[in-house]
């Protein structure tokens, strides 16, 4: 098990390699001339010059590179070239924002996924079968900022049941403890704003939801369908257990390989949808930050931020690996 | 012997590639889900390439004092915030979305197809560091991909086009790597080889044409999943440069701020988007079924 995890550690490497030199190219080869791409088209050649030397533009390229490098390695990610304001500080505000959204969307998206999954595998072919692939197909073809906005209009417009911006009532007199404010709340008993809380997550976490909760409910009804073709199946049914036993220890416990896998993949994906969930809701986290950033040309907070998100993308993947490892003897001694 | 192989080889070649195909389309058709998607496909295309000629008013004409109006005969999807003729735009948003999404696939698949060529092809060290390379790109999630690509070449038809084919580049890598390592083990590419066929003739003749259906598959799926990508970056306002560019995303942009009193303006592009991502996702599906042989019923 260490062996493996070690491996699989050893094998990010080259990976955060290559993405050092790409997001240094992504800055350093800005079409044009950096100082006019980095602080627009007014820049005074003082700040021109400083802005040089802050790069280092002025090194050769291998020697910038090594800079950038040395830098990442002591986490120092640079600063907003608009207000600088330092990026892992101001990332580190909005972080939970974005944490509690992908949760709530993930729980929606297993608590939900799987059950349809097991529920279409057992009525094969039937008509929740079919209902449960038509859910599936519009989950993956419906954009998570179209649901958004049909969602708002349904249950904020129409009905007036949801709120549709931001984490919280504007007018609620809070300070966070943590940041993530259902625990915040929680922690600090003020019960009313956790269901205030609650209840401006729900839509958005629907939203992101709905992609993952399509591909595991897929995925879920597949890997049922494809364990209940076992020999061992058979035999578990054949010797007379109880057909709840056989879901839970013979089905189930194989089924979960391929939707754990699965379940780590979509984290990506929740990230990239995040951006998009976050501008509909006016929800503060890192998403928007980046979109921010992108509108402002703030070419470091975007390298920076797409770094973040790669590695945050290859942590969960790896914890997603050792947990397949440790859920799979096959992969474990292998 | 090697005199020989190639007289016999087109001709059982051809008659069984001809089966194939025939034969998967007849199954094609057969599937309901699949002739669904076609319909939508067609829809699609048709309103793309019938925009010029359908299309009642043009794309940017538009008068101030029309501005906001709920469906109706003269503007059956309505109007939007400059007076324009929202089913006109609509249509002739069906045309930047299959152009842009069909060149973006066209150009991944042609990277990709490269890439993965030439590692499982080759293999060794070329293999190795090919495929490093495609988990370096894998590693930064879709969409941000795109998001950065755009942000460093700036806004466009072309920037996006190039933005989705560089994000989708490595998934065909991948996917035509894999089929090509399957089948270099596979027993006619063998009896291909021990007859004397060259390893250029053994990869073009036998294994590329068996490891491309999975990439039609895959390319078909990718197409709905670019066509939502494309909407997501214009909604986010990275789309084309020009923002009055009937753009399905960049029209939901504007539109956003008027759902309590022009709702009209989300649904429409919204059901455009979700038809045409149905529509190719079901075909993707369908094809998967009816291209695969062992499936057969």
């Amino acid at each position: 098990m260490l062996k493996y995890t070690v491996r699989r550690l050893l094998a990010a490497i080259p990976v955060l390699f290559g993405l050092s030199i790409i997001l240094f190219a992504f800055v350093h080869f800005l079409p044009g001339d950096p100082c006019r791409s980095l602080l627009g088209q007014h820049a005074t050649p003082e700040a021109c010059q400083r802005l040089r030397e802050n790069l280092g533009l002025d090194l050769p390229l291998w020697q910038q590179y090594l800079n950038y490098l040395d830098k990442l390695i002591h986490l120092d990610f640079g600063a907003s070239i608009i207000n600088s304001k330092p990026f892992l500080q101001e990332f580190a505000i909005r972080f939970p924002a974005t944490v509690e959204l992908a949760v709530g969307a993930m729980i929606f998206a297993v608590g939900l996924g799987i059950p349809l999954g097991r529920l279409a595998a057992r009525h094969a072919q039937g008509g929740i079968d079919a209902g449960v692939t038509v859910i599936s197909l519009l989950g993956v073809s419906i954009p998570v900022f179209v649901l958004a906005l049909l969602l708002v209009y349904v249950f904020s417009v129409q009905l007036g049941w949801l709120p549709s911006q931001g984490r919280l009532n504007p007018r609620a007199d809070f300070e966070p403890v943590t940041g993530f404010l259902i625990l915040d709340t929680i922690i600090t008993r003020q019960w009313n704003l956790t269901v205030d809380a609650i209840s401006h997550l729900i839509l958005p976490a629907i939203a992101l939801g709905s992609i993952p909760l399509a591909i595991i409910a897929r995925i879920t009804r597949a890997s049922v369908l494809d364990v209940n073709n076992e020999d061992y199946i058979r035999t578990a049914r054949a010797k007379g257990l109880k057909e709840k036993r056989v879901d839970a220890r013979h089905i189930m416990r194989n089924a979960w390989l391929p939707v754990v896998t699965v379940i780590g993949l979509q984290v990506g994906g929740l990230l990239a949808g995040a951006v998009l969930t976050e501008t509909v809701f006016a929800w503060p986290g890192v998403g928007r930050y980046v979109v921010d950033a992108i509108q402002n040309r703030d070419y470091l907070i975007i390298q920076s931020s797409v770094m973040i998100f790669a590695l945050i993308f290859l942590v969960v993947n790896l914890l997603v690996d050792i947990s397949y490892a440790y859920l799979n003897p096959r992969i474990r001694y292998s | 012997m090697t005199a020989a192989a190639p007289t016999v080889v087109p001709v059982a070649e051809r008659r069984a590639s001809r089966g194939l195909w025939s034969d998967a389309f007849r199954r094609l058709l057969r599937n309901k889900p699949a002739v669904l998607g076609i319909v939508f496909i067609a829809i699609f295309v048709g309103a793309a390439l019938l925009a010029p000629i359908i299309a009642p008013y043009g794309p940017l004409e538009g008068e101030l004092v029309n501005r906001l109006q709920p469906p109706s005969p003269q503007h059956i999807m309505g109007t939007d915030l400059q007076g324009r003729d929202q089913y006109t735009r609509i249509l002739y948003g069906a045309q930047i979305s299959l152009q842009v999404g069909v060149v973006a696939v066209i150009l991944a698949l042609a990277m990709g197809a490269f890439i993965g060529a030439l590692a499982g092809g080759l293999g060794g060290k070329v293999d190795a560091v090919l495929m490093r390379s495609t988990d370096v790109f894998l590693a930064i999630p879709g969409l941000l991909l795109a998001i950065g690509i755009i942000a460093w070449l700036d806004r466009g038809l072309w920037q996006l086009m190039l933005a989705i084919a560089v994000t989708y580049a490595p998934i065909f890598a991948r996917l035509l790597r894999g089929s090509l390592l399957a089948l270099r083990e596979s027993d006619y590419v063998i009896a291909a080889r021990s007859i004397g066929a060259g390893g250029n003739r053994v990869l073009t003749r036998h294994m590329l044409p068996n490891a491309l259906t999975p990439l039609i598959v895959q390319a078909t799926l990718v197409l709905a999943t670019a066509i939502i990508d494309i909407a997501g970056l214009g909604f986010l306002g990275l789309g084309p440069a020009d923002p009055r560019t009937p753009e399905w995303g960049t029209m939901l942009t504007d539109a956003r701020r008027f759902l309590q009193t022009a709702p009209w303006l989300v649904f429409f592009p919204a059901a455009a988007i979700v038809i045409s991502a149905i529509g190719f996702n079901l075909l993707g599906d369908g094809l998967r079924e009816s291209l695969d042989p062992r499936l057969k019923r």
